[in-house]
């Protein structure tokens, strides 16, 4: 087994550059390497076929430039095509005469609940004044689930009717347009979508509280379904985008693609964790290189930028161009690290790295026992590395409580990371 | 055909399991698109011909489609192939699929009380799987107590909770926030004190990918462990049959991290197959040992490979 599609394309067609043209046996071979890539990410069959069909007109015939192979050049146009068709449509929202109403809808343990809290915590930030109406009065405790994170946000939550979902759809947009609330955010009972009953009631809320915006809540690890899903609700709420969950998992996510192919309809937007936080806009360039399971650079150094600091960041830039990078260095960029969030997803994120680290333990109290050694040393020491001798290194393992052989796992890893960082410092940081 | 739940608790049959036996899969036949309809005829064929290289390649889409996967629907395809065309492509699936899956399930519960520790990614249905689970123990004769070790999820408690009442099983619940591995241990030390047969575990969803969540997990096993002789007698891992690949991923995260015993597949009454199950049992060797097939109380069953199989590529 091949790590990534990049990998297998060089496989199937070999590394040489510049050769003229792609021809017919090459893009197909490659067609069937993308082909097996996209069902492996859960894209339907049928739109993998078309997918790659579409692809391969495009590559046949097509000048490989000379500073690519072939598989690479492969790799690009597919990441094109693939990032051309998840971006398509309009991701905005849309607002009318408040109160607004976004209906969440789609299948039993999708996030709907979850992501209609994220959404309204999103809008209030934005300076909206939401209000959420809980229409799920199927599952046990869902409106109580729903009560509970809406006082976490400071969001109110109407419940008004304990029987009929679609009175009490009606009864809580009406509430909140007399309470002066420009937002009204509707979360409904899972429903599977061939369940005559329960789409028919979907289909009557939706015609009592005319939403401006329908959201398909869809989970990222969906299979095969999700085509199915996607057509059944459209039928019966023809809705306007999509929220895709969970993810923060190590999904391809190749139920999204599925899904903007066969209804037309973009992701708005991306729910990433249980924090209530976790919902961001949706990145099709991103989406599609997780897809064809390419990793995530983009997001990474996106995410970093954000949480670090500009003068630190500007400081660590001039380091790392320098070619320097001391425990100092270390520590800081250990606390960065943290404040952007969970470990995994970053390490996930980088390419080739997410396969090698999986199963190791890359949490929070790692961490703290790293900075306990580099805390440890003398100013002197964390500027300079090289003088860390075995004398020294077994003082700094009795002075943070940890072993020699941490020490010496540290010290390794603070190389290995300079260099790491040299590269990227040079590359595609710079 | 199908298994009943008293073969599934390993007691001697009784007339009540009778009414199970007949058309465990009839509803998710009833709900199949049109558009399977010309493959699985050609399933269902007396014979097929070996050398028809388009039947292969319908069957092997067919069990894409069903969420099998790549590598497990080609190893399916080289079993089948290897059998030459002697009967009907369905019946060869059956019996391979079968093999997969190996001896019929059972619930191990031994103990006194015997343990169950429910884990799996978020709303894949572990709640509502407890809730039917502990009314067919207690209608089989067990008595149950389930406890509440999701502190996390807002109102999981209460959901519990009201299954437990629908149920008529014992409730031990927690505030939220509080230490899972804590009310786990609550939780086996009411089911002893009460004398109760089976204890039930339920947990907060976790996205496998969560390290220190799943070390979580592993703590929760570890203090159930230490508290009772051979428990966890059995630890399911939830899965929704409408996921994809990344089933195979959760299962074996979680069984890394505690030993699954056996897989749940939840939410087979909609239109998805749940063939991810067979990768798993490919890959990881772990058996079905239920399936969920609605919201109701009594939508759970013990899993039948040859329904599962016959289901997959059904019209
Ligand atoms: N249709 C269907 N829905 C199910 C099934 N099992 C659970 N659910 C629903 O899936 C959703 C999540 O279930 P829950 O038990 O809360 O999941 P948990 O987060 O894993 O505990 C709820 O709406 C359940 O009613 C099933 O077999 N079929
Ligand atoms: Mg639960």
């Amino acid at each position: 087994m091949f790590d990534t599609l990049s990998d297998r394309l060089q496989a199937a067609l070999g590394g040489l550059r510049g050769k003229g043209r792609l021809d017919e046996e090459t893009v197909s071979k490659a067609m069937r390497e993308i082909r097996l890539a996209l069902l492996e990410a859960d894209v339907n069959v049928e739109v993998a076929r078309e997918f790659t069909a579409t692809v391969k007109e495009r590559a046949l015939g097509e000048d490989v430039s000379r500073s690519l192979s072939p598989a690479q050049q492969v790799v690009k146009i597919v990441h094109e095509e693939l990032t051309r068709l998840l971006g398509a449509g309009d991701s905005r929202l849309v607002f009318g005469k408040p109160p607004t109403v976004i209906l969440l809808a789609g299948l039993q343990g999708s996030g709907k609940t979850t992501a209609a809290a994220k959404l309204a915590l999103h809008l209030r930030r934005e300076g909206k004044r939401p209000a959420l109406v809980a229409c799920d009065l199927q599952r046990p405790a869902a409106v109580e689930q729903l009560e509970q994170l809406g006082r976490q946000i400071q969001v109110p939550v109407y419940a008004l009717d304990r029987v009929d979902p679609v009175a009490a759809a009606r009864a809580g947009v009406d509430a909140a347009r007399r309470e002066g609330y420009d937002v009204a955010i509707l979360d409904t009972a899972g429903r599977l979508h061939v369940d005559e009953a329960l789409m028919d009631e979907l289909e009557r809320v939706a015609a009592a509280t005319k939403p401006l915006n329908v959201l398909l809540v869809l989970d990222a690890m969906t299979g095969q379904e999700a085509v199915n899903v996607a057509l059944a609700f459209q039928e019966r709420v023809a809705f306007d985008g999509v929220v895709l969950t969970k993810l923060d998992g190590d999904a391809r996510g190749g139920a999204a693609l599925s899904v903007k192919a066969v209804t037309g309809k973009p992701v708005k937007l991306a729910s990433t964790g249980e924090k209530l936080d976790q919902l961001e806009v949706f990145h099709p360039d991103r989406m599609a290189s997780r897809i064809l399971g390419m990793g995530d650079v983009l997001t990474l150094i996106e995410k970093a930028e954000a949480a670090v600091e500009a003068d630190e960041q500007a400081e660590l830039e001039r380091r790392l161009r320098a070619g320097e990078f001391t425990f100092d260095d270390f520590l800081a960029s250990s606390k960065m690290l943290r404040r952007m969030g969970p470990l995994q997803g970053i390490v996930k994120m980088i390419p080739g790295l997410g396969r090698q680290l999986q199963g190791m333990d890359v949490d929070e109290r790692q961490l703290a026992r790293v900075e306990a050694i580099i805390l440890s040393m003398t100013p002197q020491e964390r500027r300079m590395p090289h003088i860390i001798t075995m004398q020294r290194r077994r003082r700094i393992a009795a002075g943070s409580g940890t072993s020699l052989d941490e020490v010496n796992k540290l010290m390794a890893a603070r190389k290995q990371m300079a260099k790491m960082m040299k590269q990227l410092g040079k590359g595609r940081l710079g | 055909m199908s298994v009943s739940w008293a073969e599934l608790l390993g007691d001697e049959p009784t007339a009540a399991d009778e009414p199970e036996r007949v058309g465990v899969f009839a509803r998710l036949r009833d709900s199949l698109a049109k558009s399977r309809r010309a493959l699985a005829a050609e399933l269902q064929a007396a014979a097929f011909d070996p050398g028809d290289a388009e039947a292969w390649e319908r069957l092997e889409e067919a069990l894409i489609r069903a969420d099998v996967g790549v590598p497990a629907t080609a190893e399916l395809v080289r079993r089948i192939e290897a059998r030459g065309g002697a009967s009907s492509l369905e019946d060869a699936l059956v019996e391979e699929v079968r093999g997969l899956f190996g001896e019929p399930p059972r619930l191990r519960l031994d103990g006194k009380p015997s343990v169950i520790l429910v884990v799996g990614v978020n709303g894949t249905g572990k709640t509502t799987t407890i809730g039917k689970l502990a009314l067919k123990l207690n209608q089989h004769g067990r008595s149950v107590l389930v406890g509440a070790a999701d502190t996390f999820r807002a109102a999981a408690e209460e959901q519990l909770e009201e299954w437990a009442r629908r149920a008529g099983a014992d409730f031990v619940g927690s505030p939220r926030g509080a230490d899972p591995a804590a009310v786990a241990f609550d939780a086996v030390e009411a089911g002893r004190a009460r004398g109760k047969d089976v204890v039930i575990v339920d947990t907060a969803g976790r996205l496998h990918t969560q390290a220190n969540l799943m070390a979580e997990l592993a703590k929760i096993r570890r203090v159930i462990a230490g508290r009772c002789e051979g428990a966890p007698h059995e630890t399911l891992l939830v899965i929704d049959a409408t996921t994809g690949q990344n089933g195979l991923q959760q299962a074996r995260l979680f069984a890394d991290a505690v030993e699954v015993s056996g897989v749940v597949l939840t939410k087979l009454d909609g239109s998805a197959r749940g063939g991810v199950a067979i990768a798993i049992a490919y890959e990881l060797g772990l058996p079905v040992t239920l399936v969920g097939l609605g919201e109701g109380i009594d939508d759970l069953r013990p899993f039948d490979a040859g329904d599962f199989a016959r289901a997959l590529v059904a019209g």
